[in-house]
């Protein structure tokens, strides 16, 4: 199909020297706020797309998942084993009783996406970091947190640590320099999975996850 | 005129179905508010807007360097590039791949270039199945219909009529005008679908070529579910959705899903830039991106017309236009209904099938004023309505000139010769007035749904020398 893309370029170009140039100033300001401020605009955008956000601290936040889970009635959590959040889960779950199931398959999902699809209550990764401006967490899957886990259970419950929150994407990928390298796959998470495709009326749960729960640690 | 004729019973259907009207007035009201609330401050607004169309114009500018570039970081980053002059060719290349693999399944996140390809008529001719997933486009492929708009392509139906459809489908599933149920239903149904897809296929919002990323808008999940669980991914999409930069992206976004939807940001915003690397566990093992052209290039060749390249689908032109409003998204026969499509189809399918969709316009100038990306349609549908007519065969617009007839022709020039000779003009104007009773009550279709004008006995002219206004 190469003789395809010439004809296209060769089309564009034919034209193209005629196109002026754009004065195009990308340059951008960054809102003034401190860190309490995008605490507060994170949490209040999370919350009105029904995300439910519980803040927590560094120390408290594994019982705190505990006790959700245990209050949800779930019957079981997938996390990471080799993930950033395993050993606070592991200790947690040793300490706790009658949580629900951990699980972990430390292969490729291909070889378990029935149980993926079908038996899986609830997923817990990590997050990059997130946008105080729009509410939005920011997700770059690992080998260990992969793409699936924040999709396919119908709860995905994500941890979310207030330092890393930037004012708005545009601080996001100046400050984490995107340009340079981007991953597999980024993605901007801001709520439970949604359609507004019936009558302009919001349902929640439609293809992805049907409760979204943030651990906000301050 | 034949494609007029068709035209007008499409609309007097759709003027006459009340249920219809109300569909629309309902949903089209609610999106015009929840846009407004989403800009509360005018003037950040239009500063955001200003910055929007100058990001896509230089991306337009600059397109073939451009695709390029995104073709050579695509390539790098493990995306299969390729290229497709014609629907037909994106579809063959969408087709080999299939037969490559073996697969028969495909599951389908939204995609207007998709159905701009009549894709899922071209696969299954060939024994494919293709599921749409977006819960709208799924509606509408239940119903075997075509999309009443771009961002909610069932808006057309009320819960009841879908409440009907979901059972005559799907007997299993109980009853229910519930909306959340029904949308959960079609979870339920959808899942195992996704779960089997050996193809999944995808459109694109923007494609970046600075880094070979690939953008995807969307709130339901089911975009990310066709780009992450099947082993192949194959995304379509036009080629003037090139962006130069990353930080093109934010501006762009903000103003899509505010202008869309009034949301801040959409639920999901998806950035793919390679397939499965090696240690990765999910996600496609190899992904493949169709560029097509369909005569974009051949739109991008005027120098005012390709302001139409802007656009971002965001659907907020025809949210906000009293003749989409009215009729609906079906009456205008065109794939992309309202003031962009009007705009956008008679340039890529010929003036002589769809120039009818210029003249479908009040000139209001809504569209023009809500455009994120500032693309001032009335002036481009003023445009066509000039190419349509123009016979002096300079313009590179399809089916230019073929609206013309001699007979109105001939008027305008009898007209203006009239105005340039105050001789002939005096006289006409006097003779107007002299026959001024004689004029019928009834001239056609204009006083259908108007009283017939009246001359007055007396012309400006002859009033104003009366007045001792001697120098007109
Ligand atoms: S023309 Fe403008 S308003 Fe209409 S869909 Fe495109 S971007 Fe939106």
């Amino acid at each position: 199909m190469s003789k395809a893309r010439d004809n296209i370029l060769a089309r564009l170009r034919a034209r193209n020297a005629e196109k002026p140039p754009v004065d195009l100033d990308r340059g951008f300001n960054s809102p003034d706020w401190n860190r309490q401020q995008r605490i507060e605009l994170f949490c209040k955008a999370m919350r009105s797309v029904r995300t439910e956000v519980h803040r927590v601290t560094a120390a408290d936040w594994p019982e705190q998942l505990a006790k959700l889970v245990k209050e949800k009635q779930l019957k079981n959590l997938l996390y990471a084993p080799a993930g950033p959040l395993a050993e606070k889960i592991e200790s947690a779950w040793r300490a706790g009783e009658e949580l629900p199931e951990l699980v972990t398959r430390e292969v490729d999902v291909d070889g378990w996406k029935e149980e993926l699809f079908f038996d899986i209550d609830a997923a817990i990764t990590s997050t990059r970091s997130a946008i105080a401006e729009v509410g939005a967490m920011i997700l770059w899957p690992t080998p260990e947190e992969p793409r699936t886990f924040s999709l396919v259970p119908p709860v995905h419950i994500a941890v979310v640590e207030a330092d890393k929150l930037h004012n708005t994407f545009a601080d996001a990928i100046a400050n984490e320099n995107w340009q340079d390298g981007m991953p597999t796959n980024a993605l901007l998470i801001s709520g439970p999975s949604k359609s507004a495709d019936i009558e302009q009326t919001l349902a929640y749960g439609v293809h992805g996850p049907v409760e979204l729960i943030v651990l906000l640690i301050e | 005129m034949q494609q007029k004729a068709e035209f007008d019973q499409r609309v007097q259907e759709a003027l006459n179905n009340p249920q219809l009207r109300s569909n629309f007035r309902i949903a089209m009201d609610g999106l015009m508010e929840k846009r407004s609330n989403a800009f509360p401050d005018k003037s950040f607004m239009e500063e955001l807007r200003v910055l929007g169309s100058k990001i896509r114009a230089n991306a337009l500018a600059k397109q073939p360097e451009l695709l390029e570039q995104l073709e050579a970081n695509c390539t790098r980053n493990g995306i299969q590039v390729h290229w497709a002059e014609t629907i037909e060719q994106a579809n063959r290349i969408v087709l080999e791949i299939m037969e490559r693999h073996n697969a028969t399944r495909m599951i389908k996140g939204k995609s207007m270039v998709s159905e701009e390809m009549e894709m899922n008529h071209f696969l299954e001719a060939q024994g494919k199945s293709c599921i749409e997933s977006d819960l709208g486009e799924y509606i509408i492929q239940l119903d075997h219909e075509t999309p009443s708009h771009i961002i909610a392509p069932a808006i057309h139906k009320s819960k009841q009529e879908i409440a009907k459809l979901f059972k005559a489908k799907h007997p299993d599933i109980p009853y229910s005008e519930d909306i959340e149920t029904m949308t959960r239903s079609a979870r339920q149904v959808l899942r195992s679908k996704f779960y089997e897809a050996e193809i999944g296929l995808s459109g694109v919002n923007f494609a970046v070529a600075e880094t070979g990323t690939l953008c995807l808008v969307e709130n339901e999940g089911n975009g990310r579910m066709c780009t992450t669980v099947p082993p192949v991914h194959i995304a379509v999409t036009g080629i003037e959705k090139v962006l130069e930069k990353l930080s093109d992206v934010p501006p762009l976004l903000k103003l899509l899903t505010r202008s869309a939807s009034g949301q801040h940001i959409s639920t999901y915003f998806n950035m793919i830039s390679s397939p499965r690397k090696p240690g990765e566990r999910d996600g496609p093992k190899e992904v493949h991106l169709v560029l097509l052209d369909n005569q974009r290039s051949k739109i991008y060749e005027d120098d005012e017309l390709f302001d139409s390249l802007r656009c971002i689908r965001c659907g907020a032109c025809m949210n906000h236009c009293p003749v989409y409003t009215r009729i609906g998204g079906h009456a205008y026969g065109s794939l992309i209904p309202g003031p962009i499509g009007s705009c956008i189809e008679p340039q890529k399918f010929g003036l002589d099938k769809f120039g009818v969709l210029p003249t479908a316009s009040t000139l209001c100038g809504a569209c023009g004023e809500v455009c994120p990306v500032k693309i001032p349609l009335p002036k481009l549908l003023h445009r066509l309505r000039y190419e349509q007519v123009r016979d002096d065969h300079t313009g590179a617009t399809n089916g230019q000139g073929s609206q013309r007839s001699g007979k109105e022709a001939m008027i305008w020039k009898l007209w203006s010769w009239a105005h340039a000779n105050p001789a002939v003009y005096r006289s006409g104007t006097r003779l107007a007035s002299l026959f001024r009773g004689a004029i019928p009550n009834k001239i056609g279709p204009w006083t259908r749904v108007r009283t017939a004008p009246k001359i007055a006995p007396k012309s400006l002219h002859q009033l104003a020398r009366e007045e001792g206004f001697d120098h007109e």
